[in-house]
């Protein structure tokens, strides 16, 4: 199948509309907007970490001249926001959850003034057992952290006990047959780090009252209308009474998407009746705001003596963190990935979500999938060892084929995967890969991973006008955090419409005025709002033809889009621009023409024929991209340290709408990916965290991230997808630390079961491996 | 809050300016707060993330560690002072057509450092640019496309 691009504005890889901007420092973030008479505020963070609040003392912080006011939680309305689970307030009231909660707000003339009175602040508290662990939070007797639970709204058939905030399954076929059916069983534990977002920019809000008391927020944010949900939630607002807006976004990876201080500022300039501005420092930023889940994973893989695949069996625990945020979506999605890209008739997962005392887990790219992947694409190199087959053969063998449904029974219309393999197979030269040499000292290992991921979910809506002079205004509330949706999003109507991208604005997604887009996340922008900019495109034609068929006297049937904003008769030289019908529009006949397109994404995940699900979140997902990376590394036989020398990627996103900026998020992943498997860890001593600074958090830098990068783009158009596009933000981070770890355990002879694989675990599993040898 | 300040002149983007600083000020707040130069970026405020790296007398420098009081007499260029408005420099426009760049928060100290690397070795190959690069922090691009537009920018395309 192919997709027809007759005008080729997809498919080229356009400038990013913003990158002068941006390259010449005019771009505004949340940090660099201000306005006037504008107050400053600081947040005071616990130092306990499960404690209940027994007053505050405030007289030494509000005696500090320049302090206009100070909120604590008894400042705070009493509602609750949290995407799956409302537990959260705006800020603590009466508990804290965990170390470095925020629990007071300082508001001053200055952000110097309002730091130095919240070091004034005194909470009394009476401290509560710290729940530092999944399998402390899971004892009998252990502490519970959230006493109202059971009685917190939910927005998914959650199950949920004590400190366990959701428990789901998910399966197919028979799991026992399964097993017993598979000549060789590999099992293993397995886990997983948390690690930092670290979007370079931190997070920030600026809010502003107005004389009806309606209030205006910009905010670092992944999406306006979530900002405006949880802000509304949290603090009893009605909806109609914020208006959301953003600057540009340094950076979000999930950090962003749902909230941070955004109600903070929106309490404060209701209580001072002046602008109030937060941005957090890089330590508040580390401690406060969320973080990717630590999983630890059970996993169990039976094979036939052919390679045949028979039986996957996983059971994950998940640390939530104090607050529910994302967390349950996380579980379930891991669940729904935990097959991987293949076919194996019987399956069966579970997993459990608890509680714990330290920072919330929240959405981070690949939610929850690299981890899962990080056990199941070790263990097929297991069994392909086993068996003596080569790691990528059995995995062909294997392959979920066009036609086949995701695990759950889910419609996978594209699959592009087979051609992935193939790119990757050729352009790393797979079958040369044992006799590459290694430089002295250093041993070679090459590993590859597999890898899925959806691009969906929600609700998406965009609106094109035809302005007066016939060029075009496009809106679609698609927050742009930098990977380039904007840019991809004018593409798509410029093609549709045939007019240059340069004769298109796009407005800034706003509350207001903007169609509601759920966000910028799970993958989905260019797909979902991509589909509602192409239906809102259609209906500009639509009317466009309308009026040209009355302006020129000739059936509607007749008429063609031509380039550069006409509308002509086929066969004939007769044509009007979209000027000529705008105006007509505007001034003479039928109204300005506005096209409107809104959508759902409404293809159920589970069928329930085929599979039993429970406690699972997202009944309609998305669909499915694919992935097959290649990684050479090297190991210090010394020093333990790995780095990764080449990557070959074949990825499949449907149609890459422009591909420098596809190619740019599978490099960008891959490093993120890197940095998750070889070096970033958060740390804890005891309740607090230990190492939030950039000093003590160790994230790749160009010395550690390979420059031959080689990406291979695969068609495979979607269906319904937009030009047949789909994802491409987080697929590219997937399979990363699977094929690493694959590549290591080929170097060195053993294999690591847990992230990050850090100098000192790969040397100690290198000599374990050599002394026994 | 009200502290003793020493006035010190600096020469900004070519335009002379005399500042009233604190002694504890850093070069970063006083471009982004009283100058309103907000190119540069508070990543990290530690001297680590580059994303406040300005130059200093022709060295790329990190703003947020440097005192803005020590400043007097030097001149001190920002992104917004690299090329005349409307123009890019060599750097920022291969950057732009090789679309290196994502978020843009690391971007005006990649600017920077690369802008200065190319003063200093206009022919660098792929590890020089690399090592320039290396003390300022990207999360998005993954480097590769940043280190292709300098050697890019060097080569005038030829590469």
């Amino acid at each position: 199948m192919s997709v027809e691009i007759p005008f080729g504005a997809v498919g080229a890889n356009v400038a990013k509309l913003e990158s002068a901007e941006k390259l010449t420092g005019a771009a505004q973030y949340i940090a660099d907007l201000s306005r006037p008479n504008m107050l400053h505020a600081a947040i005071v963070q616990s130092d306990v970490a499960h404690a209940r609040i027994l007053g505050y003392d405030l007289t030494a912080a509000l005696a500090v001249p320049g302090v206009s006011a100070i909120l604590t939680g008894a400042d705070f309305p009493d509602g609750r926001m949290g995407a799956f689970i409302k537990d959260e307030h705006a800020i603590a009231k009466d508990k804290i959850r965990y170390f470095g909660e925020p629990v007071a707000v300082v508001a001053a003339e200055d952000e110097e003034t309002a730091r130095a009175a919240a070091k004034l602040v005194v909470v009394d508290y009476e401290e509560l057992p710290a729940i530092l662990s999944p399998e402390a939070g899971l004892a009998p007797d252990a502490a519970i952290i959230h006493e109202e639970l059971e009685s917190y709204l939910k927005v998914f058939p959650a199950i949920c006990d004590g400190n366990m905030a959701s428990y789901t399954e998910l399966s197919e076929g028979d799991i026992e047959a399964g097993f017993a059916e598979a000549d060789v069983i590999v099992e293993g534990e397995f886990e997983t780090a948390p690690q930092a977002h670290l979007a370079i920019e931190p997070v920030g809000a600026l809010a502003e009252i107005d004389s009806q008391g309606r209030i205006t927020l910009w905010s670092a944010n992944q999406s306006v209308f979530r900002v405006q949900a949880n802000v509304c939630e949290s603090l009893n607002l009605p909806m109609s009474k914020l208006r959301c807006l953003t600057p540009r976004i340094g950076g979000g990876f999930g950090n962003k998407m749902e909230p941070h201080i955004q109600p903070l500022v929106v309490r404060l300039t209701q209580v001072t009746g002046r602008p109030v501005k937060l941005i957090l420092n890089r330590e508040e930023d580390f401690e406060c705001v969320r973080a990717r889940h630590p999983f630890k994973i059970r996993c169990r893989t039976g094979a036939k003596k052919d390679g045949t695949l028979v039986a996957r069996e996983m059971d994950v625990l998940l640390d939530c963190g104090a607050f529910g945020d994302d967390s349950p979506g996380v579980l379930g999605y891991s669940l729904l990935m935990s097959r991987g890209p293949y076919r194996i008739p019987n399956v069966k997962c579970h997993g459990k979500l608890v509680y714990t005392n330290k920072i919330r887990f929240g959405a981070y790219r690949g939610f929850g999938n690299p981890q899962v992947s990080f056990a199941a694409e070790q263990q097929l190199d297991e069994i392909a060892a086993k068996l003596g087959m080569d790691p990528l053969d059995l995995r062909e063998k294997n392959l979920l084929q066009p036609g086949d449904a995701w695990f759950g029974g889910g419609k996978v219309a594209s699959n592009g995967l087979a051609d992935c393999i193939a790119a990757a197979r050729k352009a790393s030269d797979w079958d040369s890969r044992t006799a590459r040499p290694a430089p002295k000292g250093k041993r070679r290992g090459t590993g590859v991973a597999l890898g899925a991921h959806i691009s969906g979910l929600l609700g998406t809506g965009a609106i094109v006008r035809v302005l007066e002079d016939g060029s075009i205004a496009l809106n679609t509330g698609a927050v742009d955090i930098g990977q380039g949706s904007d840019t991809v999003l004018v593409q798509m109507c410029a093609e549709a419409l045939k007019v240059p991208v340069e004769k298109i604005s796009l407005a800034s997604p706003d509350t207001d005025g903007s169609p509601y887009n759920w966000g910028t996340t799970a993958s989905r922008v260019t797909y979902t709002t991509g589909r509602a900019v192409v239906g809102a495109s259609k209906e500009v034609e639509k009317q466009l033809k309308d009026h040209a068929a009355q302006m020129l006297e000739c059936a509607v049937g007749d008429l063609e889009l031509r380039p550069g904003g006409m509308v002509g008769v086929t066969g004939s030289d007769k044509e009007v621009s979209f000027h000529q019908i705008s105006l007509r529009a505007h001034w003479g006949a039928g109204g300005p023409i506005v096209g409107h397109h809104t959508l759902v994404f409404d293809q159920p995940t589970v069928d329930p024929k085929r599979a039993i699900a429970k406690g699972l979140p997202f009944p309609q997902i998305g669909v499915y991209s694919f992935i097959c990376t290649v990684v050479d590394t090297l190991t210090d036989e010394v020093s333990g340290k790995t780095e990764v020398d080449e990557v070959w990627t074949g990825v499949d996103v449907g149609k890459a709408i422009n591909p420098s900026l596809v190619i740019g998020q599978m490099d960008g992943g891959f490093v993120q990916g890197m940095g998750f498997a070889l070096c970033e860890e958060m740390v804890w001593d005891g309740p607090k965290l230990a190492n939030p600074t950039l000093l003590d958090y160790k994230v790749p830098t160009t010395l550690d991230a390979p420059y031959r990068m080689h990406t291979t783009i695969v068609d495979a158009p979607e269906p319904d997808g937009p030009f047949g596009a789909k994802g491409a933000g987080e697929i590219g981070l997937v399979p990363v630390p699977a094929a690493i770890a694959n590549a290591i355990a080929s170097a060195i002879g053993n294999r690591l079961h847990s992230l990050p694989m850090k100098p000192e675990k790969v040397f100690r599993a290198m000599t374990e491996h050599d002394d026994a040898a | 809050m009200t502290t003793k300040t020493q006035d010190v002149t600096v020469t900004v983007n070519g335009a002379a300016r005399t500042l009233a600083c604190a002694g504890t000020t850093t070069l970063l707040t006083v471009l982004r707060d009283d100058l309103l130069l907000t190119g540069a970026k508070r990543g990290c405020n530690q001297g680590v993330c580059g994303a406040c790296t300005v130059l200093i007398d022709g060295r790329p420098m990190r703003s947020c560690l440097t005192l803005a009081a020590n400043l007097d007499g030097a001149e001190v260029t920002t992104v917004e002072g690299l090329a005349p408005r409307g123009e890019l420099t060599r750097v920022q426009e291969s950057l732009l057509k090789q679309n290196a760049v994502q978020c843009g928060f690391c971007t005006s100290g990649m600017v920077m450092v690369a802008h200065d690397l190319l003063q200093r070795s206009p022919d660098p190959d792929v590890e020089e640019v690399r090592d320039a690069l290396s003390g300022n922090l990207c999360r998005c691009s993954g480097y590769r496309a940043l280190v292709d537009a300098v050697i890019d920018a060097a080569t005038g395309g030829a590469a």
